[in-house]
C-alpha cells in the first residue's frame, strides 16, 4: 500500500492538513467502475427451440448490486436469454440451452440443480403485470407461503409489509390489503409484482420489459424503484427503451438479429457488452452505435 | 405533398356523410338469424307446452306429493315416481363422486404434466371419440363390466351401483374434455407468475390453475351430469325396473329405476288406463330436476367466479 504524492504541479502539498493525511487501505481510482462480485457468468450461451437456434454467442457478466440492461431490436433474443437466468425456459418443452451459465460459480443447468430453488433466489418481473386473482396480501405472501419460508402468522405480515415498502407500494395499499390485486392500476400492479418477487428474499431480480405496458409516470416510479433496490439486489432488465437503459443501467448488453439465409428465420446474437456509459458514448461496434443513435431498430 | 380537393365545402361533406345506402344483405342476414331464433324458441315452447299442459294439471289434480311419494304400480292412478326420483338422485351422487374426480384428474394430468407427444395426442383423440359413442354402447359395457363382470360381488349385479358406475363412465369423456378446455383457458401469465415466485408445479396447479379453471370445470361437469342423468338406454341393459319393491335411499345394491327410464316405460303403456297423464307428469318432474341441477351449477359458478376475481 504505497502512497503516491498527488501531482499538484509546482507547490508542495501541505501534509499538515487533514485531507492530505495518508489513508490506509482503499485505493480509489476516480472515474473507474468498482468491480463487484460476478453473480452470473455467461459464456458462449445459445438457446434452441427444437432445431431452431434462437440466440447465440452470449457472453455477459452480471455483477452484484448493479443494473445490467439487455437492449436490442425485437426478436433479438433478449428475453430468451433473460429467461435462462432463472430457468423459466424449462417451462417450454422444446427449449434447450447450450454453453455455460454459472451463478456464483455453480452451473445453473447442472442436472442436480433444482429450478424451483433457483427461482426463489432469482425472482422475476414480467412484461405484462400479472398479479394473481387474489388479495394484495396473498399476492405478496404467495412466494413465502409456497416456499415454507413463513408458516401462517410467523412474521408473514412483516414480510408482506417490508416487500410492499421496498416496492414503494405500501402507502397506497396499506388500508386495503384484503382487496384484490387485480383492482389496482397498471403501474400499481407492476409494483405489486415487484413486491411479490422481493418477498421470497431473492438475490437477483430479473425484469422483462417491466415498463412496456405502463405510462411515463408509472415508468418513472419503477425506474426510481430500481435505483433504490439495487443497493440490496442485483437487477437484470430487458428493455426496448434505450433511454431507459441509459438512465437505469450500469452495464449494458446490445443484441441484434441476423437473418439465416436458408431457413428465413432470425437468430439473435450479442454484439457488445460494456459499461453503459461506454456503450452510449463510445461503443466499439458500429452496429451498437447505429442502434443507440437511433439509426435502426 | 398533400392534395386537397377544391370542393371541400360544408355542403359537399354533408351530402356525402348523410347519404345512406340501404344495407340489404346485412338486414336480410339479421332477419334470417332472428327467424332461426324464433324457430328454436317455437320448438322449445311447443315441447314445454305439450308436456306441461297435461302434466301440470294432472299433478295438481292428484297432488304433487302423492305423485312424488308413490312407488311404481301397474295401475296408473296410484303409480308414482318415488323410486325413479331416488334412483336418479343417487346416480347423480355416484357420478359426482366417481366421474368428476377421475375426469378432472385425467384432464390435469393431460394438460399440466404429460409432455405433448404421440401418446397424449392419441389419448386425446380416443377421449374425444368416446364422448361421441352412443349411450347404449356404454350400457353394454356397464352390463359386462359392472353387472355381470368381475365386479358383481361389489355391485350386486343389476343394481343401482352398476347403473351409477355405468353413467359415470358415460360422462367421463365429457368431463375430461370440458375440464381440459377449462385448464387450457387459464392464462399462461398466471402460471409464469407462480413459477417465477418459486412455486413447484403442484403448487402452481393447486393454488393458481385449478382455482382459476374451477368455474369453467364446474359448468362443464354439471352439464355432463344433466346429460348422464337424462339417459335411459344404458339403464335398460343394466336391468332397470319399472315395477318393483325397494329403491330406498342407500340401497345401492338393490333394484333401481330412474326418471328417464320410467318415462320410456310408461310412454308405451296403454293410453286407455291414464298412463299418458302419468308420463307427462313424470316428464315435468324430470325437467324440474334438470333445471334444479343447472341452477345449482350456475349459482356455484357465479359464486366462484366472484371469488377468483
Amino acid at each position: 500500500m504505497s502512497q503516491t504524492p498527488a501531482p499538484t504541479g509546482i507547490a508542495m502539498p501541505d501534509h499538515t492538513r487533514p485531507e492530505h493525511a495518508p489513508t490506509p487501505g482503499a485505493v480509489h481510482h476516480r472515474g473507474e467502475h468498482r468491480e463487484g462480485t460476478v453473480v452470473f457468468d455467461v459464456e458462449d450461451l445459445a438457446v434452441y427451440y427444437g432445431d431452431f437456434r434462437a440466440v447465440r454467442d452470449v457472453r455477459v457478466q452480471v455483477r452484484q448490486n448493479e443494473v445490467t440492461a439487455f437492449i436490442g431490436p425485437s426478436g433479438c433474443g433478449k428475453t430468451t436469454v433473460l429467461r435462462c437466468f432463472n430457468r423459466m425456459n424449462d417451462l417450454i418443452e422444446i427449449a434447450r440451452v447450450e454453453g455455460k451459465l454459472s451463478y456464483h460459480g455453480v452451473d445453473l443447468y447442472d442436472p442436480d440443480v433444482n429450478p424451483v430453488e433457483v427461482r426463489r433466489r432469482i425472482g422475476m418481473v414480467f412484461q405484462k403485470p400479472n398479479p394473481f386473482p387474489k388479495s394484495i396480501y396473498d399476492n405478496v405472501a404467495y412466494g413465502p407461503r409456497t416456499s415454507g419460508l413463513a408458516k401462517k402468522g410467523s412474521g408473514l405480515d412483516d414480510i408482506v409489509e417490508q416487500s410492499l415498502r421496498r416496492a414503494a407500494l405500501w402507502d397506497e395499499v396499506k388500508d386495503r390489503l384484503k382487496a384484490s390485486g387485480m383492482g389496482l392500476s397498471g403501474g400499481q400492479q407492476q409494483r405489486l409484482c415487484i413486491a411479490r418477487a422481493l418477498a421470497t428474499d431473492p438475490e437477483v431480480v430479473l425484469m422483462d420489459e417491466p415498463c412496456s405496458a405502463l405510462d411515463p409516470i408509472a415508468t418513472g416510479r419503477i425506474e426510481d424503484l430500481m435505483e433504490e433496490i439495487k443497493e440490496q439486489y442485483t437487477i437484470v432488465i430487458v428493455t426496448h427503451n434505450m433511454q431507459q437503459a441509459a438512465r437505469v443501467s450500469d452495464r449494458c448488453a446490445f443484441f441484434t438479429t441476423e437473418v439465416n439465409e436458408e431457413s428465413d428465420t432470425r437468430t439473435g446474437l450479442l454484439v457488445e457488452f460494456d459499461a453503459t456509459e461506454t456503450m452510449f458514448s463510445n461503443p466499439s461496434d458500429e452496429r451498437t452505435e447505429n442502434y443507440v443513435t437511433g439509426r435502426f431498430g | 405533398m398533400t392534395l386537397i380537393p377544391a370542393d371541400i365545402t360544408r355542403d359537399v361533406i354533408e351530402a356525402k356523410l348523410r347519404g345512406r345506402k340501404a344495407d340489404v344483405a346485412g338486414a336480410a342476414f339479421r332477419y334470417l338469424l332472428l327467424a332461426c331464433l324464433g324457430l328454436v324458441l317455437a320448438a322449445l315452447t311447443t315441447l314445454l307446452w305439450n308436456v306441461s299442459s297435461v302434466g301440470v294439471p294432472y299433478l295438481g289434480e292428484r297432488g304433487l306429493l302423492d305423485f312424488l311419494s308413490r312407488y311404481g304400480s301397474s295401475q296408473a292412478d296410484i303409480a308414482g315416481v318415488y323410486q325413479a326420483l331416488t334412483g336418479t338422485i343417487q346416480m347423480g351422487i355416484i357420478i359426482i363422486v366417481v366421474a368428476f374426480p377421475l375426469g378432472v384428474a385425467t384432464a390435469v394430468y393431460m394438460e399440466e404434466y404429460a409432455r405433448d407427444g404421440l401418446f397424449t395426442r392419441i389419448v386425446g383423440l380416443v377421449i374425444r371419440n368416446l364422448a361421441g359413442v352412443p349411450a347404449i354402447v356404454y350400457g353394454l359395457l356397464g352390463a359386462a363390466l359392472f353387472a355381470r363382470g368381475g365386479l358383481e360381488g361389489l355391485t350386486g349385479t343389476e343394481s343401482l351401483l352398476s347403473a351409477g358406475l355405468t353413467l359415470s363412465v358415460l360422462v367421463l369423456p365429457i368431463v375430461v374434455i370440458t375440464s381440459a378446455e377449462a385448464l387450457r383457458s387459464v392464462p399462461a401469465s398466471l402460471r409464469e407468475g407462480g413459477f417465477g415466485a418459486g412455486a413447484t408445479r403442484w403448487e402452481v396447479i393447486r393454488t393458481l390453475v385449478l382455482p382459476n379453471a374451477f368455474p369453467a370445470i364446474l359448468t362443464g361437469t354439471i352439464l355432463s351430469l344433466a346429460r348422464g342423468l337424462g339417459e335411459a338406454a344404458p339403464l335398460l341393459l343394466i336391468g332397470a325396473k319399472d315395477f318393483f319393491s325397494g329403491g330406498e335411499f342407500g340401497d345401492l345394491q338393490g333394484n333401481f329405476t330412474s326418471l328417464p327410464y320410467l318415462i320410456a316405460r310408461w310412454a308405451k303403456l296403454p293410453s286407455s288406463q291414464g298412463w299418458p297423464d302419468n308420463t307427462q307428469a313424470a316428464i315435468v318432474v324430470t325437467l324440474v330436476v334438470i333445471l334444479g341441477i343447472n341452477a345449482v351449477g350456475i349459482f356455484l359458478r357465479n359464486h366462484y367466479e366472484k371469488r377468483t376475481r
